[in-house]
């Protein structure tokens, strides 16, 4: 392995694990205020009367018609109200912030505030809903022909949940006037999303708004587009309250009231002719929420995702955002390829169960390599790992013999073994990149010599404080304790996008390498030296079209291969889990430590979403696992074999030969495990999350 | 009334009502903002502190229980020499992610040592599995732990 990939001490290790690293709630300001939400009690309906209790002096309460900007956060769309107008479209849905000075004062007049509703009937399932968000299709080859000429067509419907991000730190922000300015600060991934939210919400210019991110405790997506909708709810009550005001959920309004993964339900129709799988006609529905939020981004991932890693000639591919009365879904580490790499895994099992052959051995068939057309008919540039991480699966698992031999069981326990395979698109689907981020980066050099990284991207556990300030160090050939990096703060650091879609290290730390190149040539001791570096695609990518999904949607991918292996017990369901193994290839790690720690993170999280993690609204609309207590998380006791283990295959053009790292591990973890659960039980399965309790329903099927 | 304990080896008088939470007064009446509030159910450890010499949930003790009890918080630990190996095996692996469920799982690791400097890996999970953690998948910490065990011979 490269010297670059050798573990080193991380740059936030100490502040962390002593406990003086200051998160948003840890922090105290003179005369500030706390606020807390008044979320709608009902999935839809019409405002017509909010009743207040006469205030003490100094609580104030905050809605739409204190917003002096525009009454909408800035997303994609902007549709979401920063305050509800007169109607509310889901229960959870902002309606006023009351604030003031003693917290326990602000939550006794948020019970005594009665909203008189005027209640229409929700639409809380997808499938009936009458309001399509987004509407995306595209083709390759000509499926018609391959329809028309099958022998047979495999249709199969395969639906998967929720999945809470379930950071360790809820939500919380705390916004404050200055000099005419609005600082908000706080736990985020995008210091620039929150700035242009805020912005446009208070109605003023960029360059009054300044955003600092604060010590935060995870994100896995739940904080990328969130937090700008609170910035704006924050800075509003700010600005009329004209002092300092903190807002922090507690677990259960985070829970109930946060973006998650889409839920989806997705319908394969296989042509087979001779025995070959001859085009994929594929339909995708998620369930987007009330709002639109990040919702057309997921599809987008979700459908060119949706052959998995296979060549398939003829494919169709349509898919479906739509509105229901329910908490808005938005970004999760996978962004919309959990789902459809779930289906396409659990079709192709199924398809080789029919013919007779284990799944292996027909996604061996089909799997794609170097120089092969991607769905989008764009190109899969670079080497593609599958083989071999395959052969090293099965050298550490016994995978092919084990899974002959759990065909036959009979007795009360019963092992399965099952397998994925699977990508990740690493970066900005298409040409966001391109078109819309434009990335900058920074480095300083002071006349000490010590050098400070000036990027957006936000540390928010992954890594990247350590991952950055080694590049740079490494690259200048100076020492790693002479580069340093803070915490963003939009007042300080150029605009080099978001903290989103594994792009952070691969794109910005491939400017910051640029940067450190350049800085070494002129550098000239003592002075003060700035070298700033912009994003230039790679010239090698097939330009994507997004009208009708052509081209290259990622420069690169990152690889994987998992197994996972179950003991069911046929009288109680409870299934253990044996053994789960992860071969991962994100190119050349940029420390090992780390790596090891995001695949190892990534994949217990995917297993959640597989096995356990269960939310559902009831049929009012309600969330109804909203604590830690009823949405189940794995403890340290729930996977204890599970092993993580890299594969180099560096990429030309990222810095070092990194690529995409954080999301990777949880997109294959599903299909590894309803596979095995599959092998184990020896049924058909077609949802996640598959829980002991739906384990009983099949045994008692069977059984019966 | 107040009520009298001991905080990280400090004699301590606090002036909150006896159903408060242990957590809410450590964080703003004393400044031990290294004891995090993840739930306020008891689930997820992040609040964690060692009362009497045992691991509880500071979000679910009264502080009417705490009367003449002692309490240690990472602000105290951390000035000790076990804490010091337990910072070295946790950096030598890059435990630590995000870092919310740090000082809990830090507290927690003391509380698995102090009972069996050399426990089972089987045994070390068991101690840590009411210390939620959404980011590292547990092994680091695990090893960490075990790390700690062996380096940090004699101090347990």
């Amino acid at each position: 392995m490269e010297n670059i990939s050798g573990s080193i001490k991380k740059k936030d290790h100490e502040a962390k694990i002593n406990g003086s690293a200051l998160y948003v709630d840890d922090h105290v300001m003179g005369g500030m205020l706390y606020g807390r939400l008044l979320h709608s009690a009902k999935a839809k309906a019409r405002i017509t009367k909010i009743i207040l209790p006469e205030l003490p002096e100094g609580y104030l309460i905050v809605d739409k018609n204190d917003v002096t900007g525009v009454n909408r956060v800035a997303i994609i769309i902007h549709d979401t109200p920063v305050y509800a107008d007169d109607a509310v479209e889901y229960i959870g849905e902002p309606i006023l912030m009351v604030v003031g000075p003693d917290n326990q004062v602000v939550e006794k007049i948020l019970h005594k505030i009665v909203v008189v509703y005027e209640e229409q009937i929700p639409v809380l399932d997808m499938l009936t809903s009458d309001t399509v968000f987004f509407d995306y299709k595209y083709t390759k080859g000509d499926m018609d022909k391959a329809l028309a000429e099958a022998d047979r067509v495999f249709i199969e419907t395969f639906q998967t949940g929720y999945q809470e991000q379930a950071y360790l730190e809820t939500q919380g922000l705390i916004a404050y006037p200055q000099d005419g300015r609005m600082t908000v600060r706080g736990s985020m991934q995008c210091p620039y999303y929150v700035h242009s939210a805020v912005a446009n919400a208070i109605g003023c210019e960029g360059k009054d708004v300044q955003i600092i991110q604060d010590v935060t405790g995870g994100g896995f997506g739940g904080k990328e587009a969130f937090p700008s909708i609170l910035a704006c709810q924050v800075a509003v009550a700010a600005k009329k309250a004209n002092k300092p005001v903190k807002v922090i959920f507690n677990r259960r309004e985070d829970m109930e009231f946060t973006s998650k993964r889409h839920p989806s339900l997705s319908t394969y129709k296989v042509a087979i002719k001779n025995g070959e799988i001859t085009g994929m006609d594929i339909d995708v529905l998620f369930n987007s929420g009330a709002y639109t939020t990040l919702s057309a981004v997921v599809l987008q991932r979700g459908l060119i995702c949706a052959n998995g890693v296979y060549r398939i000639d003829n494919l169709r591919v349509g898919g479906r955002a739509v509105k229901t009365n329910t908490v808005p879904c938005g970004a999760y580490r996978g962004f919309g390829a959990p789902q459809t790499f779930f289906a396409v895994e659990m079709i192709m099992d199924h398809i080789a169960k029919e013919m007779g052959l284990d799944s292996l051995e027909l996604k061996e068939k089909y799997m794609v390599k170097q120089g092969d057309s991607t769905s989008t008919s764009g190109k899969y540039h670079f080497h593609v790992p599958l083989p071999e991480m395959i052969q090293r699966i099965d050298e550490l698992t016994d995978y092919r013999a084990k899974r002959k031999q759990y065909q036959q069981q009979i007795g009360r326990y019963r092992k399965g073994i099952g397998l994925s395979m699977f990508f990740h698109g690493c970066g900005f689907t298409g040409s966001g990149e391109r078109d819309i981020i434009k990335a900058v980066a920074k480095i300083r050099k002071n006349p000490d010599n010590t050098v400070e990284i000036l990027a957006s991207n936000s540390d928010i556990g992954q890594g990247l404080k350590t991952t950055f300030c080694k590049i740079v160090a490494d690259t200048l050939g100076i020492s790693y304790d002479q580069v340093y990096i803070d915490n963003p703060d939009t007042d300080r650091v150029p605009d080099s996008g978001p903290t989103v879609a594994s792009r952070s290290l691969m794109t910005v730390g491939g400017l910051l390498q640029r940067a450190a190149e350049k800085l070494k040539k002129e550098w000239q001791d003592g002075k003060e030296q700035v070298i700033e570096e912009h994003f230039v695609e790679p010239d090698f990518v097939i330009p994507f079209n997004l009208k009708n999904f052509s081209g290259d949607a990622y420069p690169t991918y990152s690889w994987s291969v998992n197994a996972i292996e179950v003991e069911v017990d046929t009288l109680t369901a409870m299934t253990k889990i044996l053994g789960a193994w992860g071969i991962f290839d994100v190119g050349v790690p940029i420390d090992m430590n780390i790596v090891v720690g995001q695949m190892e993170g990534g994949f217990l999280q995917g297993i959640g979403y597989a096995s356990m993690e269960q939310m559902d609204y009831n049929d009012k609309g309600i969330i109804r696992n909203n604590s830690f207590s009823d949405y189940i998380i794995p403890t340290a006791v729930d996977v204890p074999n599970l092993v993580a283990e890299m594969m180099n295959n560096p990429y030309t053009h990222g810095p070092y030969g990194a690529k995409g790292a954080g999301e990777l591990p949880l997109v294959g973890a599903a299909p590894a495990y309803v596979e095995a659960m599959e092998n184990a039980l020896g049924a058909n399965l077609n949802k996640v999350p598959f829980t002991p309790e739906d384990a009983m329903k099949i045994l008692q099927g069977v059984n019966t | 009334m107040m009520i009298n304990f001991i905080l990280n080896d400090q004699k301590v008088a606090s002036t909150a009502k006896a159903n408060e939470r242990l957590l809410d007064i450590l964080r703003t009446e004393f400044a031990c903002t290294g004891v995090k509030c993840g739930c306020k159910e008891g689930e997820c450890g992040a609040c964690s502190v060692i009362l009497d010499g045992r691991l509880v949930n500071s979000c679910m003790v009264a502080m009417g229980h705490v009367e003449g009890c002692t309490v240690m918080t990472i602000e105290g630990y951390r000035k000790t020499e076990r804490f010091a190996a337990l910072d070295t095996s946790y950096a030598s692996v890059s435990a630590v992610q995000c870092g919310f469920c740090m000082p809990g799982m830090v507290l927690a690791s003391e509380c698995i040592l102090a009972k069996n400097p050399n426990p089972t890996e089987a045994e070390i999970r068991e101690g840590i599995s009411g210390n939620l953690c959404r980011c590292t998948g547990y092994n680091a910490i695990v090893q960490a732990i075990s790390i700690a065990a062996k380096e940090g011979e004699g101090l347990w």
